[in-house]
């Protein structure tokens, strides 16, 4: 009786996860669908950001995300991918278990932190040696490259880890350099594991927010070289949500709401792409 | 005539280039917390951290901060722990596969991935507005506990599943019921996990600046109950730097944010060790 009455407790409360999912899922679109439907497509799609004139486009926020989360990749996924492969192939055990939380804790560090780092250091930095002024597409790309490493080294070191050492002994026997095993067969046997470090990765980057305000410089207009400025979707939410009132407040939240779709695609194809292994 | 690379040397090349690049990872960790602590622990003192803050921040300590901060992380994990741990507990030890054990992993998984800026649109709309709960430590503290819930959640249950089958069927022999083991056997055994978990929780919620500075606000006023608006540490580091306040203020405001953080991360890490350690 007394278990009978423990299970359906903690199966109440087993569902607050998914519950919280729904209620976030819920109220984010209740109060920007409705909005996006009154205004249109066209409108909310338009290049032109200016809901004091009743502009809600969003279209180069979207263009700002997507450049700095491509450009947060080229940094990421190289640098990311090169820390798992040397931790999981090429180093012993201790230097594993010094090197592994010392890149773990790049995760641990507040975005703010790397946000003021880009700002006392990255942004004069760029603005003295490129020109420009500085608070760039460059600047956040390194920036959100860096803060995405350590969740593509943990996934895929992981799922380096986990390929059978047969594969290595075989490939070893055969005469294979250490180098080529980890190329021609390690790095294909783990695919799916680091495609979706990979994907949560960028899942990271296109919402980050706090860095990116503070080192993107927030113009709003499409950027025409990686030193210009930019603004992504996050940043506009998060520098207009204080004073907004009434539509202003319902288009930020339509931004987030296209954000959040585009958060669960990822979501879900990173978690499917690993359940496939 | 063509210049080929044979295999030997091509390890060579690989091998370096894989140790350089993780070498200038490490670096830049060291560099950031090297270079926060350079200029902020000058600023530390006893008056710093003990002070009210005044003129904005560009003048005082950051007292009002570190209270704002502890309130809404130890509200944040006493609301998160009991639905995290529950949740892990039911996963581990009631669910054998099948569709209401995928659907909470699907939950937790997603939840996991929303980006922190969600959760403040979130807690703005839902706490501080539906439940007209304002801007306070409960708003940010509700808020936070939905953030740090998958992390909870996953450590708990990897902890709980570590725990050896047979521990559980002792328990059983020895006539315990199913609660009973949970409660006195697999609870005490995966405390270490547990913790490791709810101390990582701790680190997220107190470096978190997006989803705190709209449900907690950013009051500097001493918090008087769980309904006064507070500021954050993080919430008041990001504004002295953003606004260009006091850049001293800020180097020494992130210094203590960074040691808190080294602090958690390495008690987490301690723990989850000697856990390890004991049952894998």
């Amino acid at each position: 009786m007394k278990d009978k009455i423990a299970e359906k407790i903690l199966l109440l409360i087993a569902l607050s996860a998914i519950l919280s999912l729904l209620l976030i899922t819920f109220f984010i679109f209740q109060q920007g669908v409705p909005f996006v439907v009154r205004v249109g497509l066209g409108n909310f799609f338009s290049t032109i950001w200016s809901p004091n004139r009743g502009h809600f486009g969003i279209l180069s926020m979207i263009i700002g995300s997507l450049l700095v989360t491509a450009g947060a990749l080229a940094v990421g996924i190289p640098f990311g991918l090169a820390c798992a492969i040397f931790l999981a192939e090429f180093s012993s055990k201790t230097i594993q278990k010094t090197l592994k939380p010392i890149i773990e804790l790049l995760a641990g560090i507040p975005s703010v932190v790397y946000g003021f780092i880009g700002i006392v250091i990255l942004v004069p930095f760029i603005r003295e040696t490129f020109g420009g002024p500085g608070f760039s597409v460059l600047a956040a790309s390194i920036i959100l490259g860096i803060m995405i490493l350590p969740t593509i080294v943990s996934i895929s070191y992981d799922a380096l880890s986990a390929v059978p050492a047969t594969y290595r002994e075989g490939s070893v026997a055969l005469g294979a350099t250490k180098w080529q095993t980890v190329r021609m067969v390690l790095i294909p046997a783990a695919r799916s594991g680091i495609v979706a470090g990979i994907i949560l990765g960028m899942g990271r980057a296109i919402g980050e927010t706090m860095a990116v305000i503070m080192i993107a410089g927030n113009a709003l207009k499409i950027p025409h070289s990686i030193l210009d400025s930019v603004r992504t979707l996050t940043s506009t939410i998060a520098l207009e949500l204080g004073y907004a009132a009434g539509d202003h407040r319902a288009a930020l939240f339509a931004c987030g709401a296209f954000l959040f779709l585009i958060i669960i695609i990822l979501n879900i194809i990173a978690i499917k792409v690993t359940k496939r292994r | 005539m063509t210049f080929r690379i044979g295999p030997r040397t091509n390890q060579i090349i690989a091998y370096s280039v894989l140790l350089l690049m993780t070498i200038i990872t490490v670096l830049i960790l060291f560099f950031i917390i090297g270079y926060v602590f350079k200029n902020g622990v000058g600023q530390l003192s006893l008056e710093f951290l003990t002070d009210r803050t005044r003129e904005m921040g560009k003048e005082g300590g950051i007292f009002p901060s570190i209270l704002g901060t502890l309130l809404v992380t130890i509200f944040a994990i006493l609301i998160a722990t009991p639905l995290g741990v529950g949740s892990a507990i039911y996963l581990v030890e009631y669910t054998r596969g099948g569709m209401i054990r995928r659907i909470i992993s699907f939950g937790a998984d997603c939840l996991a991935g929303v980006p922190s800026i969600i959760f403040g649109l979130f807690g703005f709309i839902f706490f501080v507005i539906q439940m007209n709960l304002g801007w306070s430590i409960l708003s940010g503290g509700l808020t936070l506990a939905v953030m740090i819930l998958p992390t909870i959640i996953r450590t708990s249950e990897e902890a709980m599943k570590a725990v050896p089958y047979t521990y559980r069927e002792i328990s059983y022999s020895l006539g315990g019921g199913k609660l009973d083991t949970i409660l006195k056997v697999v609870l005490p055994t995966s405390l270490p996990g547990i913790l490791t978990g709810v101390i990582l929780g701790v680190g997220r919620a107190v470096g978190e600046t997006a989803a705190v500075i709209f449900t907690a606000g950013s009051s500097l006023g001493i918090p008087t109950s769980l309904f006064s608006s507070t500021r954050t540490l993080a919430v008041h580091f990001y504004i002295l730097a953003r606004e260009g306040i006091s850049m001293p203020k800020a180097y020494g405001t992130a210094t203590v944010l960074i040691i808190i953080i080294l602090a958690v991360n390495f008690i987490a890490y301690r723990l989850m060790h000697r856990f390890i350690a004991r049952y894998y």
